[in-house]
């Protein structure tokens, strides 16, 4: 090595000598002086992300120290620990392991009740945080394959959810398992394969357990961590969007720097997010596994919910109705080799919904990209009001989702208002198609409305609440005007136009193209355009005598 | 206000044309300007920030101290009392170490870091220069490989990677075994006596009043070995004694009963549940899962919710000593529906 190359850096400080020496074995500071500084938008919704990443973390802290306990055997034994009503009672090692960590380990419980809360939290925040992108429009170009991975890690929350839950092997998770092999035996042609090969057997047999751990630890925490190394890697290579306001547009970013506000803010929510998952495992019993007993296939207790996650799934079970006007809904298909049975009662609802929830999320960029022709870059994002048809079309999705996770909930709805259970399903399934449809118009309306609301202010002022009397005896509301920096957000946004047909090379408009041109209409014929100078000019010219005698006011009163 | 447009369309001639050219627009003022806080200019206040940020890790350290003494000051016994309370002192410990080092921390960065937005450049994802570089090499790859004038290798390749994955497949064939006809049998046999689930003991035809229900396992159940919970799963039942008026049996079923006594399969024929509630005075049956309802008076016919199938009906009889058996098993397979079930 030539004398040339070597640094004639030398550090003053202790910190800057250790540093100095890691630099020069990895060469770590082009990595520190591309992120150091490195810019971060700041809002409050962009927080969400931040706590799933956070109960994330939270859930791989505690999770493993639940596995140093936990032992995923369904071998039968009599239980031998603490808990006095349970003493002597038959039960899988799963279970009895699971009491023994609340009973018998100290911090145990607590680890148990932090590790379900965070789990809890985790896939809300993983879900809010994607209602978040999509409603200020976040997933368009360059961000659509981000999207994708978000949706994939909604899903994989799911399964680390529900894989988790069914392990200490407790008659409510034993139940929600048969839950799952009754709907697994309704796949056509394989079910019934399916379901033995899954539970080694006759359910509920001796092997699930083991499985769904195996899942639960090791394969879907791995693929959670890759899918975030990916879609945290995307959020550096196109850096992070901002909201509209003065001086952000495309081209910039503003915010705060990472070292030292953003990185002290971020690391700092760390430790909320913790303290709060902490305080409500704390105060907040989760899952008392030992009232529900272990799992026996005869007892079953009313009332009892699933985890909120898979509520949807359960709520359009429940939804779905056996017979539809003296039409069954399971059919006898009757072949030459025998009859088969095809229960759509059980397939549809259990695949229908979620293909449609989860179709339409994974495609809505590029349906929207298709129908605005749009091929620019966005990194502003929009307000939701500003997307009125964007914003309507996720409320009823939103809605769709809502109405089946009440159903999951018929029956406590019932007994808690005491009303007939039937009604309340008979209601849901009322909501289940016009609730989406009620939300998509209300929605609407309401952004359209927010956005003349956002009119009226930028051209007109903000209300005071101080009424004056004029000398002539007219009483007006003085309005104020609104800064320049507070007006630019309020007009700084765009109102495309719909689009019409569109010729193609062939000279024919296609069918796509006359579908497309329609959706188009459908996103922008309703809209609001932003207010322009012009109109401000106008405004302050003539008419406007709130602002105008608001100024002559001071001169009167002198 | 007449002169007022609302931007809609139709109310604004302003309205066609907004949005379209950048004259029309309001042009971007720039960043608002910094507003300085309070620690900026007084420095007793900046003082008092730093305070509180010390103040706010002295809590952690306290709420440390609380987890150490919950942890090894509470004595678990074998109540549950103890439990609660040590696993919410162990909680606040830990919820106030963490909370007070993170509102510490945030307190820090608001009151005092400065506070500065910056604007930076975005630059692109990647150049056209690189672009058509990566075009270049990708081609270049590709023309070496040969693979577009080699066919038979490509092709050959194809089939061969689109086979090699089966045995990743296969090799989960063990993971259980075939279901044969294990669907299509329970315990149940002619004579099994009905008990009592989960003592075992036997039932009398005359211990069955009209009104009652009784939880049902086959027995010897119990006494199993291997797969108890498995043959459960399947053979439990629902006892009850009705008004034998109130019964309205097909042809064929008319002595699956005993005086009323008549004895169905638990098991929901939606997706599985042990439909356990049942309405005495309806004489109905409800799941409590996806609340499907089955009517006893015709049968276990669904008279709502998701499930499609009437309960299948164990027919029963009393022997010599007066205690009811089964005449034989379930006439049609229990539980959720199948595809081979017919």
């Amino acid at each position: 090595m030539s004398t040339a190359t070597e640094s004639t850096y030398r550090p003053a400080t202790k910190v800057g000598r250790v540093t100095d020496f890691v630099d020069q074995r990895v060469g770590g500071s082009p990595i520190l002086r591309e992120f150091g500084r490195k810019v971060f938008p700041d809002h409050w919704s962009f927080m969400f992300g931040e706590v799933a990443l956070y109960t994330f973390v939270i859930l791989l802290l505690t999770g493993t120290f639940l596995t140093f306990f936990f032992d995923p055997s369904m071998a039968e034994t009599t239980y031998a620990g603490s808990y006095v009503p349970l003493k002597g009672v038959d039960m899988s090692v799963a279970y009895s392991s699971s009491l023994n960590i609340s009973f018998d380990i100290r911090g145990g419980l607590f680890m148990r009740q932090v590790h379900h809360w965070s789990a809890l939290l985790f896939v809300a925040s993983v879900a809010v945080h994607m209602l978040r992108v999509f409603f200020t429009g976040a997933f368009r170009k360059p961000r659509e394959l981000n999207w994708v991975v978000g949706g994939t890690l909604v899903i994989l929350s799911l399964a680390a959810g529900f894989t988790g839950y069914s392990l200490p092997d407790d008659l409510l998770s034993g139940n929600g398992l048969r839950i799952i092999d009754g709907v697994v035996k309704s796949i056509p042609i394989v079910g019934s394969y399916i379901s033995f090969f899954l539970f080694g057997g006759e359910f509920p047999g001796s092997a699930i357990i083991g499985r769904l751990y195996v899942l639960h630890i090791l394969l879907i925490p791995a693929i959670i961590l890759l899918m975030i190394a990916i879609h945290l890697f995307m959020v550096v290579v196109h850096k992070h969007t901002q909201y509209p306001g003065p001086g952000r547009n495309d081209g910039n970013v503003v915010g705060y720097p990472l070292g030292p506000v953003y990185a002290a803010k971020a690391g700092g929510f760390f430790f909320i997010v913790f303290g709060v998952v902490a305080l409500m495992a704390a105060a907040f019993t989760i899952n008392p596994i030992w009232n529900y007993g272990p799992y026996d296939p005869s007892p079953v207790s009313a009332g009892t919910q699933p985890d909120w996650y898979i509520g949807w799934v359960d709520g359009a079970l429940r939804l779905m109705p056996g017979w539809l006007f003296g039409f069954p809904l399971e059919w006898h298909i009757p072949l030459p080799w025998g009859v088969n049975t095809l229960s759509l009662n059980v397939l549809l609802p259990a695949l229908v919904p979620a293909g449609i929830v989860f179709t339409v999320l994974f495609a809505y960029p590029w349906i929207e990209r298709w129908i605005t022709k749009d091929d620019r870059e966005h990194h502003v994002l929009d307000r939701p009001r500003n997307a009125p048809t964007r914003t309507a079309i996720g409320m009823a999705g939103f809605t769709f989702y809502c109405v089946m996770w009440a159903a999951a909930s018929s029956d406590l709805v019932a007994t808690h208002f005491h009303v007939s259970l039937n009604d309340v399903t008979y209601w849901l399934r009322a909501l289940f198609f016009i609730g989406p449809v009620i939300a998509y118009a209300v929605t609407k309306r309401i952004a359209l409305a927010l956005q003349r609301k956002d009119r009226e202010i930028a051209l007109h002022g903000r209300e005071t609440g101080r009424i004056v009397r004029l000398p002539h005896g007219e009483f007006i509301e003085v309005h104020a005007q609104v800064d320049d920096y507070k007006r630019y957000k309020l007009v700084g946004f765009e109102s495309p136009e719909p689009l019409p047909e569109i010729v193609n090379s062939d000279g024919k408009v296609t069918q796509a193209e006359k579908l497309r041109a329609r959706l188009s209409r459908v996103f922008f014929e309703d809209r609001v355009a932003p207010a322009t100078p012009a109109e401000l000019e106008a405004s302050h010219a003539h008419g406007d005598h709130e602002i105008a005698e608001s100024e002559n006011l001071k001169e009167v009163a002198h | 206000m007449a002169d007022h447009s609302d931007g809609t369309p139709a109310g604004s001639h302003a309205v066609a044309r907004a949005g379209r050219s950048d004259v029309e627009k309001f042009q971007d003022p720039g960043l608002a300007p910094h507003r300085l806080r309070l620690a900026d200019t007084d420095p007793r206040a900046a003082k008092r920030a730093e305070r509180q940020v010390a103040i706010l890790f002295g809590v952690s350290v306290v709420g440390t101290l609380l987890f150490f003494i919950a942890y090894f000051g509470v004595r678990l016994d074998d109540t549950i009392a103890t439990l609660r309370l040590q696993n919410l002192l162990l909680g606040l410990g830990v919820a106030f170490a963490m909370l007070g080092i993170g509102t510490g921390i945030v307190h820090w960065a608001r009151a005092l870091m400065p506070d500065h937005e910056v604007s930076e450049e975005r630059h692109e994802i990647r150049t056209e220069r690189d672009r058509v570089a990566a075009q270049r090499i990708v081609e270049d790859v590709l023309e070496e490989t040969g693979i577009k004038r080699r066919p038979l290798i490509r092709n050959t390749l194809i089939g061969a990677l689109a086979l090699a994955p089966l045995p990743a497949i296969a090799v989960f064939r063990d993971l259980g075994p075939l279901p044969g006809n294990a669907l299509r049998h329970t315990m149940w046999k002619e004579g099994t006596r009905l008990v009592r689930d989960p003592t075992g003991t036997p039932i009398k035809a005359s211990d069955v009043t009209i009104g009652s229900a009784f939880h049902v396992i086959p027995d010897g159940l119990n006494e199993l070995e291997h797969g108890k919970l498995e043959e459960k799963a399947k053979a439990v039942v629902l006892l009850m004694r009705l008004n034998p008026e109130s019964l309205n049996p097909s042809p064929g079923r008319e002595n699956w009963g005993y005086n009323g006594i008549v004895a169905y399969s638990k098991i929901c024929t939606h997706v599985g549940c042990p439909v356990a509630l049942y309405e005495q005075q309806t004489h109905h049956l409800l799941c409590p899962c996806h609340q499907s309802t089955f009517d006893l008076t015709q049968e276990c016919k669904v008279i709502f919710g998701p499930a499609n199938r009437p309960l299948p009906q164990l027919p029963i009889k009393v022997d010599s000593e007066g205690y009811l058996v089964a005449q034989s098993d379930f006439h049609e397979p229990v539980g959720p529906s199948f595809w081979e079930r017919g």
